[in-house]
């Protein structure tokens, strides 16, 4: 299951979508979050599905890698559906003992859970067409506006890539101690909450201290090649704008005027 | 307890675009008592396989029978084969987690569900098997231990579960060579007080002949080569195109017969191989080019070694 999690990995591909500037893939990440926040229609939904898929096969990456990346988090997703659709007052639908499913309830439910995964695969698009590397550049240069005001632009940029650079190596991690613990005869399937939360407890003392020894290295690696943040640091590649941005743009342009109309029509 | 794998196959992330085939139809047979050593280039599927010989994976096609029955059926409880088969995984230092040595070592018996008293004796026996002292080490943190003596309460960790198959995995990466060594020396004393089958997963040849009888290749998920250690390293050329070196000890014999000395090349043992090139040389002490192949043999010995 841990083999499952494609949240910050990277697939690489050759397309236009890898090819494109990561300030603009940024943006467009953003710009499609909100999208799928305001919208609240089926048609809405349908139309950033559609959006979604079409990105999704320019991308070239296989829907198969990408729906992988649901799987874990499918409980949570079930979880907010069936928490939404009795939370909520209104006309009633059906009755069932204590629990009653109204209509708003029912769609409040469906639309927090298409939101949800929507979320999930829009913003791993990001990181599956993005190296790592792209994606602080992008992140530093998007923010180096604000460093006027005291943000340290960089250094956030750069914290961001190591905490996505290191989500594999930590998973990994993570399923080599669970697996050596099962050796020993650990049983994590089974037994109740409080048993199963005991039990993660072989598994998370490794692991932090293994999360610190990894930091440790990585500071000691980073400070030995000289590195002492943004001050005065070049790049061997620099990024730079092209036609297929400016189109991209127009695109997420499209994406939100189409958003706002069905907001403001339907 | 003999182990019986039977035509293994692993596919990882099956039907996805990354799908991996790490074993291919693997088939063999380790008996009783015996010492099988696992070679393989890196990521030739020797991790995999021991994986599966304690249930941790399952496999995609093909049964492995632990002991008469079949540990990849569904109704097999995992905690028996786990008490059955011990696996020591790579770096295994890195899965402490308790207090105290005492206590770590302790968990798996305790997984087990054994009483109380029964765990206390494990623990100290364990302890004691991998040559640390029980009453020194016992109340220390595992994190205050030096590398060698982590690895040690690692491995005391499944040898307290009393399995009667223990697999290691490279158990030797990344020590010293004394601590490398220590390690041998316990694992000897182990077999010689256990009697426990031990299956050795290693990069380093000279470990494997010096212990293995009986040695498994594994290349790209399949099964290369299996037999004695005399048999499977006697076909060096083969190894080396799999990417494997032959034992130091083997390399020196092998090169010295390249070189016109023909000395018995069935030893891995240091004193019996220079018996054994002694006797060639003293074969041959008439023979002209002896002289010239006397000159160069201690230099090739050193270089090799």
């Amino acid at each position: 299951m841990i083999r499952d999690i494609t949240i910050g990995q990277y697939y690489q591909r050759e397309s236009p979508v890898h090819r494109l500037d990561p300030r603009t893939k940024i943006i467009m990440t953003i710009a499609y979050i909100i999208g799928i926040f305001l919208v609240k229609s089926y048609a809405g939904f349908a139309f950033a599905t559609l959006c979604l898929a079409v990105a999704i096969a320019v991308s070239r990456v296989p829907l198969s890698f990408i729906l992988r990346g649901l799987k874990p988090i499918f409980f949570i997703i079930l979880f907010t559906f069936f928490l939404n659709m009795f939370m909520y007052g209104g006309t009633v639908l059906v009755k069932i003992g204590p629990f009653t499913i109204t209509d708003e309830g029912f769609h409040t439910a469906v639309f927090m859970a298409i939101r949800l995964i929507l979320l999930i695969l829009g913003s791993s698009m990001l990181t599956l067409t993005t190296r790592p590397i792209q994606l602080t550049d992008g992140i530093e240069r998007l923010l180096s506006p604000l460093k006027r005001f005291g943000v340290p632009s960089h250094e956030l940029a750069m914290m961001m890539t190591i905490a996505l650079r290191f989500i594999p190596t930590l998973l990994e991690e993570t399923d080599k101690i669970m697996k050596a613990q099962q050796a020993r005869g650990a049983d994590f399937e089974s037994g109740s909450i409080f048993r199963r939360a005991k039990n993660m407890i072989p598994i998370l003392v490794p692991l932090f201290i293994s999360a610190f020894r990894i930091a440790q290295d990585m500071a000691l690696a980073m400070e030995a090649r000289c590195y002492h943040g943004g001050e005065g640091r070049t790049r061997m590649n620099q990024i730079r704008f092209a036609g297929r941005d400016v189109f991209a743009w127009l695109l997420t342009a499209a994406f939100i005027a189409v958003i706002i109309l069905e907001r403001t029509i339907l | 307890m003999p182990i019986e794998v039977r035509n293994l196959t692993h596919i990882y992330s099956k039907g996805q675009p990354d799908e991996h085939r790490a074993l291919d139809e693997i088939s063999f047979t380790i008996e009783d008592g015996s010492f099988v050593g696992i070679i393989g280039h890196t990521g030739s599927g020797k991790s995999t396989l021991v994986q599966h010989l304690n249930g941790i994976l399952r496999p995609t096609r093909g049964k492995i029978i632990v002991d008469g029955e079949d540990i990849t059926a569904k109704h097999v409880s995992l905690t028996d084969v786990r008490k059955k088969v011990g696996l020591v995984f790579q770096y295994p230092e890195y899965q402490l987690f308790e207090e105290t040595v005492a206590k770590d070592v302790a968990f798996g018996p305790k997984n087990l569900g054994l009483p109380e008293q029964q765990i206390d004796m494990r623990v100290r026996q364990a302890i004691e098997l991998v040559g640390l002292d029980y009453d020194e080490v016992a109340d220390m943190s595992p994190f205050d231990l030096s590398g060698g003596q982590k690895r040690r309460v690692a491995i005391a960790g499944v040898v307290a579960m009393q399995p009667k198959v223990l697999v290691l995995d490279e158990p030797t990466a990344g020590l010293d060579p004394k601590s490398h060594d220590d390690i041998f020396a316990m694992l000897d004393a182990m077999r010689e007080k256990q009697q426990m089958t031990t299956i050795l997963v290693s990069h380093n040849m000279d470990d494997v002949a010096a212990n293995a009888d009986k040695v498994l290749v594994i290349d790209e998920g399949k099964l290369a080569m299996e037999g004695t250690p005399a048999e499977v390293f006697s076909r060096g050329e083969e190894l080396a195109g799999l990417g494997l070196d032959l034992p130091s000890v083997t390399n020196i014999l092998s090169k010295l017969r390249e070189n016109g000395i023909d000395a018995a090349t069935d030893t891995f043992d240091v004193k019996e191989a220079a018996a054994a090139i002694a006797a060639a040389l003293n074969a041959r002490t008439e023979a002209p080019e002896t002289a010239q192949a006397l000159d160069s043999a201690p230099e090739k010995r050193e270089a090799d070694i």
